[in-house]
């Protein structure tokens, strides 16, 4: 154990990298699905053990083959990121026994194989992205995840999936050439590419550098905030999620916009913060006002959204509105708000796209009009769909309801009044769209579409239920959620000048 | 005049600069899948210039030591560049190949029949 244990941060890559090629030689679906959920749940156990290891003694810094930082390739954990390990590992974990039934329903089964082998692939970037120190390194990591994103998004069934795809492709290939524009300027100025470095060189900036680091902090803000779908950059999202394989936009939903976000968070407050002061540039009023128009707009769009799975894509554009307000807020209620909602968002989508991904399994209609009832003949998996709904409403006693009084409070503190009507107003926008849902779920007659379904496999019941009552748990008990984002937003904040 | 020089000294920029918007112009306005490809390599390896320039010194050699040599390039961006060159690689190979795919299932690679014939079923 005292071998293995000074190596986790490496082997939190190595370990689904290295599965990943495995799983493309077994050629076998079976034989890959069972080597994918071991490593799955193997990941959220090394991700915990680093977590603990960092709130017991502070940050963790690996050194890639030896070679010193900044000169060599350095993994460096906090608080921050370890905590994105945990949500994304953890999140892998949970959902991954409901892969099996639903992939095998959706993919043909020559392809099963390739399709473990994308998801671990796409994991592995994911982690990859968050435990990195070293700017480029994290956009070779960016790269491994979304292209294997493309592929598992290309899966679909419908042709529709191909376009989407490729416009995903189009639009996510432009943010990470954006991103190492962003990157390469920073390299110019300070011949540096450790995250740690860079900010320690750039120092309080001298005027004559302020052009570029100002154009460097622009080309990194449109490319993140192209892969985290932030408002107007979120063309892509809606129909990459419509018409992925269902599981995939679980996954994908829970985790691949919460680690962009991540990413964004790092740069803005751990890169940028010595450097530039925030007040003199109008960096926080951009992001509050785009993250206020995602709130609102993507919200009313979804109200009148009649694809399920895209009402609730646009509901997560909207979310993903509310997470970076809390990093333009940037004052300690609200950064710790918004990385609350970052668990919160990831828990309560990933309950409902696994509620849309057992309606899909049980019934095949996505559209609206045809689920009519289907709550009588699921009435467990959609008693857990309806929990999360409420959460992201912001129900008292569901996690959502957390994040937002965080948030509030945050605008709050800044005594900016109509930020906090805002945050209610977009609230009530959710509740008519979770409304519209769950009145066609349960008040309505069984349509003849669901007439033949019942509850799901408990394959997919079970990770179902734990991420409802999840949803539940974190809105009473906060230590962990609150706990690690408050500690981890001191830390952010400590680093502005 | 002083702007006139310095335009001059960087010429290699501006190139850049030129290569990087006809790039992304070409993703935006073509309509056409594989001319939209076409503009993203564009884009991609202008990026590549602005990292070698800047690492080229003249008279600079390899990081060798030796007391001859006094002026050393650095070698770092090449290296970033190399990986880069892979990434935008498998980028326009999953593009070309995703642009096949869609040429099969719709028998077009132009973006406004595509969503015609989406509308129309």
């Amino acid at each position: 154990m005292n071998a293995v244990w000074p190596q986790l941060p490496a082997l939190l890559v190595v370990i689904p990298l290295i599965a990943a090629a495995l799983v493309a030689l077994s050629r076998h679906g079976e034989l890959a699905f069972a080597l994918t959920l071991v490593v799955s749940w193997v990941l959220p156990f090394i991700a915990g053990a680093m977590l603990w290891q960092v709130l017991q003694t502070g940050p963790i810094s690996y050194h890639i083959g030896g070679w010193e930082p900044p000169w060599g390739i350095e993994y460096r954990v906090d608080a921050l990121n370890g905590f994105i390990l945990v949500l994304v590992s953890s999140i892998g974990a949970v959902i991954v026994p409901a892969a099996w039934r639903s992939i095998s329903f959706e993919i043909t089964e020559g392809r099963l194989a390739w399709f473990y082998c994308m998801y671990l692939l796409c994991l592995a970037g994911l982690l990859g992205i968050a435990i990195t120190g070293d700017a480029f390194n994290a956009f070779v990591f960016l790269e491994i995840s979304s292209l294997a994103s493309y592929v598992l998004i290309a899966l679909g069934y419908d042709r529709r999936a191909l376009l989407a795809a490729y416009q995903y492709l189009i639009m996510g290939t432009i943010g990470a050439t954006f991103y190492v524009i962003g990157v390469g300027l920073l390299y110019l100025l300070t011949g540096s590419l450790n995250m740690v470095d860079i900010a320690a060189r750039l120092g309080p900036a001298a005027p004559a550098q302020m052009p570029a680091i100002v154009a460097a902090l622009a080309f990194l803000t449109v490319g993140i905030s192209l892969k985290l779908a932030l408002f107007p950059l979120h063309a892509w999202l809606p129909n990459a999620y419509a018409y992925a394989p269902s599981w995939i936009t679980v996954f994908l939903s829970a985790t691949a916009t919460k680690v962009a976000i991540y990413l964004l968070i790092r740069y803005y407050f751990s890169v940028f913060g010595i450097a530039i002061d925030f007040a003199a540039l109008p960096i926080t009023e951009i992001v509050i006002v785009l993250s206020v128009a995602a709130m609102f707009i993507a919200s009313l769009v979804a109200v009148f959204e009649t694809n399920i799975k895209r009402m609730l894509a646009y509901s997560s554009v909207a979310q993903i509105g509310y997470i970076t307000l809390g990093i333009g807020l940037a004052n300690q209620a609200g950064l710790t708000g918004g990385l609350v909602h970052v668990v919160n968002h990831a828990l309560m989508k990933a309950a409902l796209f696994l509620g849309v991904c057992a309606i899909v399994y049980r019934a095949c209609p996505v559209q609206l009009e045809n689920l009519a009832g289907i709550g009588r003949k699921m009435p467990l998996a959609m008693a857990a769909f309806t929990i999360a709904g409420f959460g992201l409403i912001g129900t008292p006693g569901t996690a959502g309801f957390i994040s937002k009084w965080y948030l509030a409070a945050g605008a709050f503190d800044k005594g900016w009044w109509p930020l906090v009507a805002v945050i209610v107003a977009c609230s009530l926008i959710a509740l008519v769209y979770v409304g519209r849902l769950l009145e066609v779920v349960w008040l309505r007659e069984p349509s003849p579409g669901v007439a033949h379904a019942t509850e799901p496999p408990a394959s997919m019941l079970l990770p179902l239920i734990v991420l409802a009552a999840a949803t539940i748990y974190f809105g009473f008990d906060t230590e962990w959620t609150v706990g690690v984002g408050s500690t981890a937003a001191k830390a952010l904040l400590g680093g502005l000048r | 005049m002083p702007t006139l020089t310095s335009l001059i000294e960087h010429y290699n920029y501006f190139i850049t600069i030129f290569l990087m918007m006809t790039g992304l112009y070409i993703v935006v306005a073509r309509g056409n899948l594989l001319k939209k490809l076409v503009g993203l390599s564009i884009f991609q390896t202008s990026v590549y210039l602005l990292y070698i320039e800047p690492a080229k010194i003249i008279g600079g050699t390899a990081p060798i030591l030796d007391p001859a040599f006094k002026v050393y390039s650095n070698p770092l961006p090449h290296v970033l560049i190399l990986t880069a060159i892979v990434v935008g690689v498998a980028t326009l190979a999953l593009g070309l190949a995703l642009v096949v795919r869609i040429n099969e299932a719709y028998g077009t690679v132009e973006e406004h029949e595509i969503f015609e014939r989406d509308r129309d079923t």
